[in-house]
């Protein structure tokens, strides 16, 4: 997170408290806080965490479907959150566009496919005319891999299969040629089946299209498979960010470990995975202060308790905030036993 | 009986997978099948069959019956109290006008009070529920206070207090039915649009940059078509029948002719110590009967709407031996205890 590249989007420090909702309960849930990181140009950035992580608030964030309780989000060099009301700009809606996680609640029961791919293309005014329309969805029905398209603009959303509508989904967000897509899960609702096809055609995009995707997801396979960086979120909070390969192979924070370990490894035999945590994620209502993985570390010291340790970069591109490393920390771990691949 | 039970039940799902039982041919076709597709529903069912033939019956008199009665209903056309005869059907009133001209005459007030105040209540009722329910917050805080007040306001008092100070007419008695009248179903929309506005499609609309009418109105309206239609049914019912009571209380115009003034001047003149049931029961019934067929067209919608209720009653009729009578079904029939037996 040092290294100055053409960055799409960037976060800073991103923090979402909810209230509890009673009228005199003051405590807060602490979903997200102090998320920092970016997406540079073309490339996919993962965020990887269990549920209750916080993943899916901050892709709600970003996309402005909720506001944040402090933070930046720098699109362009602009702070979207300062310079724009309540509620985004059209152009910002149009650069950033957004697929949720659930396919089948995502597409209104009410309207055809057609219907779905055509209103973002009149909003955004992004065609001139009938005809056009017609083709523009068309086309983007055969991007996303939905021929014959003619049919499939006729349906609605209940004729179709999960990875279907995961795919109307994607042509839905790259009607208005956005810059970045905010991919919430996109694969983890779907038949294990055809995740890989979701997967390949981000690639796909990605590669061919100049797009960028923040992509959401609890699976660390996935993100390695897919991604060029991947970033370890865990009780609201970024604990760890590496290239997607050295993360994997490397892993530094306990937690990320603690990932890995869950990833069936075909290699091992019967030998029994080592367990490297157990527990669940914390209360995230009025959080003590610390490291919130403090609780479920195997390797927890006192400090950890009391301080949220800061980030450190232990490799390029790789940080960590974790006691363990940097000034205070005790020597590093020995390499991890237990990586996949 | 189990193992019997057990595949006729198999046989009523095996539609399940077929709510689009054709294949991806007869594409123009497509949208008028869906909608054909309500219909048709609502005519397989008894209890909608039944109301749609009164309401429709009812709407017929009261359109063409006034062309074809055989007197005035405001002249005097023979002796007073008449009982039914060839000459006069149902007899003549206190004051020898016709009992039949005045009932079929009557149908159109009764109706088009019905069915005006039941357009108003509904559009009312989005309006506010919908609003309420989508905006949320202040908005909703003030907007659910005032649906409150209206609902604990005791109905039928606030109806003659209002009906006593208003002219006497036909638009009085609209407006008066209209105010008191349009907060149960703004109450219902209201919860509706609450839980439909935190669906997936709903954010995903935002995202690609709808604007706030038009999410209520495109995306989340349609969602709810069968409450709204329910509760229009549900309006024009009461709409009646409070206009037949006031008018019976004397409250409204008594030179119109409605069935709730047949009843008015039937009680005035004395019917039942003279024993001329015959000016009681042609209006009496036909309010019963417009009644009676509303409600069955609402609990045909409830159960098309509802497939849990759906398949009760086919449970119902496999176990009482008429596996004959269940047809295309979507649910899977769900065997309530103590149904067995």
């Amino acid at each position: 997170m040092s290294e100055q590249r053409d960055l799409v989007l960037d976060v800073q420090h991103l923090t979402k408290h909810f209230p509890m909702g009673g009228m005199r309960d003051a405590r807060k849930v602490h979903a997200v806080e102090d998320v920092t990181f970016s997406i540079p140009r073309t490339e996919i950035v993962t965020l990887v965490g269990e549920s209750g992580s916080g993943k899916s608030t901050t892709a709600r964030l970003i996309s402005r479907l909720i506001e944040p309780t402090s933070g930046e989000v720098i699109y362009n060099g602009t702070d979207v959150l300062k310079s724009q009301p309540r509620g985004a700009s059209l152009d910002y809606r149009g650069d950033v566009q957004m697929v949720f996680q659930d396919p089948f609640g995502s597409l209104n029961p009410a309207h055809t496919i057609g219907y779905h791919i055509e209103r973002p293309l009149l909003i955004h005014k992004k065609v001139s005319g009938r005809k056009e329309l017609r083709e523009r969805v068309l086309d983007l029905l055969n991007t996303v891999g939905l021929g014959p398209a003619e049919e499939t603009a006729e349906k609605f959303p209940y004729e179709l299969s999960g990875g279907q509508r995961q795919r109307v989904g994607f042509a839905r967000a790259l009607s208005v040629e956005p810059k970045v897509i905010l991919a919430d899960e996109p694969v983890s609702m779907l038949d294990v089946s055809i995740r890989v096809g979701v997967l390949n055609l981000m690639k796909r995009l990605a590669d061919d299209s100049g797009l960028s995707f923040l992509y959401i997801t609890h699976d660390i396979a996935s993100a390695r498979y897919i991604s060029d960086h991947t970033n370890v979120m865990y009780a609201g909070r970024m604990v760890e960010g590496a290239p997607s390969d050295e993360l994997v192979h490397e892993p530094a924070h306990p937690y990320t470990r603690l990932l890995l370990s869950a990833v069936p490894n075909p290699h091992a035999g019967l030998r029994t995975q080592e367990t490297v945590a157990r527990g669940e994620i914390p209360s995230l209502i009025d959080p003590p202060p610390g490291c919130p993985f403090a609780a479920r570390c195997p390797h927890v010291m006192p400090v950890c308790r009391e301080v949220m340790p800061n980030a450190v970069t232990i490799a390029p591109n790789h940080w960590v905030r974790c006691h363990l490393y940097g000034d205070g920390g005790v020597s590093p771990l020995p390499t991890a036993a237990n990586s996949v691949g | 009986m189990s193992s019997s039970l057990n595949t006729t039940l198999s046989n009523a799902q095996t539609e399940a997978a077929a709510t689009s039982p054709e294949g991806p041919k007869n594409q123009p076709v497509r949208k008028a099948k869906r909608a054909s597709g309500v219909v048709g529903l609502l005519l397989q069912n008894r209890k909608a069959s039944i109301g749609a033939f009164i309401v429709v019956f009812y709407v017929l008199v009261a359109a063409i019956g006034p062309y074809l009665v055989p007197y005035d209903p405001t002249e005097i056309v023979a002796r007073r109290h008449m009982p039914p005869s060839w000459e006069h059907w149902f007899g003549t009133d206190g004051y020898g006008k016709d009992v039949l001209s005045q009932t079929v005459v009557g149908a159109r007030s009764s109706l088009a009070t019905g069915f005006i105040v039941g357009a108003i209540v509904t559009v009312i009722g989005i309006l506010i529920g919908m609003t309420a329910g989508y905006m949320r917050g202040r908005v909703d805080d003030f907007l659910s206070t005032v649906i409150n007040i209206v609902l604990i306001i005791p109905g039928l008092p606030l109806l003659i207090v209002l009906a006593a100070f208003l002219p006497a007419g036909f638009w009085s008695i609209i407006f008066v039915l209209s105010v008191t009248g349009w907060a149960w179903g703004a109450r219902v929309l209201r919860s509706q649009t609450m839980s439909l506005r935190e669906k997936d499609f709903v954010a995903s609309a935002v995202t690609v940059g709808e604007g706030k009418l038009r999410i209520m109105l495109r995306e989340i309206l349609p969602n709810m078509m069968s409450i709204v239609v329910a509760g229009f049914f549900g309006a024009v019912n009461y709409a009646i029948g409070a206009q037949a009571g006031l008018e019976f209380l004397g409250l409204g115009n008594p030179s119109n002719i409605s069935w709730g003034n047949n009843l008015y001047w039937a009680q005035n003149n004395s019917a039942m110590l003279v024993g001329a049931w015959w000016t009681l029961i042609p209006s009496g019934l036909s309010i019963a009967l417009v009644a009676f067929g509303f409600s069955m067209i609402n609990y045909a919608i409830d159960e098309v709407t509802n497939p849990r209720l759906r398949s009760q009653r086919q449970t119902a009729q496999i176990l009482k031996g008429q596996p004959a009578k269940v047809r295309k079904s979507r649910a899977t029939p769900v065997l309530m205890e103590g149904t067995e037996g």
